[in-house]
């Protein structure tokens, strides 16, 4: 199953500056484990303890997966994931 | 940095009229231009004094946005509406675009007022914090009223 995910710029030093990456798994979990394969790095900047980190969004199919049950979120082959630290400041 | 004094001017409105809460939007350019052309306010899904955060579902649709416009959000700004307009820890903890202009903006005295407003630029690269001038140009800028009223007034 093979999933495009979109990466930020931020995130790109992980990627070799490619604005999109194939990603394989049935959940948003095993997608960021399948990238973290290839993408030594990227994971731990994605989750910590299991979970999403607080200021990075993750979308499939333009839905925010906080509301689709997290990093346990299902894809399906042809989805569109794709991540975004959030804007915010104090 | 370089910007157009309406959308200097619009970004300040837009500040003195969300006081108390924190005011927060970008400026879109041309990727590559470094020149901030079309103003975007953002809803703070906060609606705090002290913290902003784009909202979710606007962050994703603003993100869409720009890739297909070959746009990057040039200029990030926010409101401090009881501090000075210098990033805060939390800024710069949560700062993630390096290539962006961090304009802040500082309420404090003006309030919703016409009282003095303070406009800053800043850099933030890996976590140091560095001061810009800010040249105010003869604009060939776009300010978005409409988006605004959607954005801040809608339901």
């Amino acid at each position: 199953m093979a999933v495009e995910v979109r990466i930020p710029t931020i995130l790109r030093t992980y990627t070799d500056g490619a604005k999109a990456v194939d990603g394989h798994g049935d959940t948003v979990a095993e997608v960021i484990n399948d990238l973290e394969s290839r993408h030594g790095g990227i994971k731990e900047r994605l989750v910590e303890a299991g979970d999403l980190r607080r200021f990075i969004n993750v979308y499939v199919n333009d839905e925010d997966v906080r509301f689709t049950g997290g990093v346990e979120t299902p894809v399906k082959d042809g989805d569109t994931v794709v991540v975004l630290p959030a804007v915010a400041g104090g | 940095m370089k910007i157009s004094g309406e959308i200097r001017d619009a970004i300040v409105a837009h500040a003195r009229r969300d006081h108390p809460d924190e005011a927060c939007g970008i400026v879109a350019g041309a990727e590559g231009s470094d020149e901030p052309t079309r103003w975007v306010p953002m809803l703070n899904a906060a609606r705090s004094a002290t913290f902003f955060e784009f909202d979710s579902s606007e962050l994703l649709a603003l993100y869409r946005e720009l890739d297909e416009r070959d746009e990057v959000p040039v200029v990030i700004y926010h409101s401090h509406t009881s501090t000075q307009a210098y990033p805060s820890r939390t800024d710069i903890g949560l700062a993630m675009e390096p290539q962006a202009h961090y304009v802040l903006v500082s309420t404090r005295e003006c309030g919703n007022g016409d009282g003095p407003v303070e406009f800053r630029s800043f850099r933030i690269v890996d976590g140091n914090v560095s001061e810009e001038d800010v040249e105010l140009v003869g604009g060939t800028g776009t300010v978005r009223r409409d988006q605004e009223g959607t954005a801040r007034h809608g339901s």
